[in-house]
């Protein structure tokens, strides 16, 4: 089955590794030290981002790079942030509202 | 700025599903209002620097909201929000429709159907939507119609949040 790359991103450890790797490109064993997380379930979030295409991997002598797909995640990008831009937008404003009509009420 | 409360946004292109989670601090009969209230409502429907305006609204089963989004430039996007089930502070739903200003819908697409929980601990309010947007087509045109013009708050979203998490040093 060929994944959805919004599922991709849905998941917090998988939009960290993103953001590691946008840096620069790193190997497995040097991604899973910035998590808590066993080796086996970095790798696992690796494959569903080489799945979906947003990270490529790279052979540099005997270690595999794992590299962000800067095209793809722009991709992404291009869906969701208005969207996720608009709800943000009503909800801080909500925030303020609720927290006004709390001071009236007291 | 939420400091600890859950806000999260998800979308499922395969199922044209827009999942919104979201908690207040605020107790459960405050919140409910503000999502069922038409003047509390066009406090904040509309994000900035747009604004909403509820023309008239019937809050029950079989009931309606027609309101419109106003651009600054006086631009009106009006919609029909129809109440297919309400149970009074922890769930309604309702079918979403664009419409013209004479609240005739427009029926190219199928109108999306919106489901929002709300439920209460320790005084934090979560608010639960889902948004069945039917076909990708109308979940694509729903971005290209109504966003339109809005590049510059990419580019603003870009700079501020995006290009910063992703050099962050970890």
């Amino acid at each position: 089955m060929r994944r959805d790359i919004f599922q991709a991103i849905a998941d917090p450890t998988r939009r960290a590794i993103i953001a590691l790797i946008a840096v620069q490109a790193m190997t497995p064993n040097a991604i899973a030290e910035h998590f808590d997380s066993s080796r086996q379930a970095v790798s696992k979030h690796l494959r569903i981002l080489t799945e979906c295409e947003l990270v490529k991997q790279q052979q540099q002598g005997r270690e595999i790079y794992y590299q962000l797909e800067v095209k793809k995640m722009k991709e992404v990008d291009k869906w969701l942030v208005p969207f996720r831009k608009i709800w943000e937008s009503r909800f801080n404003q909500l925030d303020h509202v609720l927290s006004t009509l709390k001071s009236k009420k007291k | 700025m939420t400091n600890n409360l859950l806000s999260n946004f998800t979308v499922d292109k395969n199922t044209s599903n827009v999942f919104v989670t979201r908690e207040f601090a605020a107790g459960l009969p405050l919140v409910w209002d503000a999502f069922t209230k038409p003047e509390i409502l066009d406090q904040w429907w509309a994000p900035k620097p747009w604004v909403s305006k509820t023309r008239h609204m019937d809050f029950k089963p079989g009931g309606r909201r027609f309101y419109a989004m106003v651009s600054p430039e006086g631009q009106e996007h009006w919609s029909v929000q129809d109440y297919t089930e309400i149970t009074p502070t922890t769930n309604f739903k309702f079918l979403s429709a664009f419409s013209d200003p004479l609240e005739k819908l427009d029926d190219a697409f199928p109108p999306s159907a919106w489901n929002l929980d709300f439920s209460e601990a320790a005084g934090i309010t979560r608010v639960s939507i889902v948004i069945d947007h039917k076909t990708p087509e109308a979940l694509e045109r729903l971005i290209q119609m109504g966003f339109q013009g809005r590049f510059t708050m990419i580019l603003d979203y870009l700079d501020h949040e995006l290009l910063p998490a992703l050099t962050r040093k970890p």
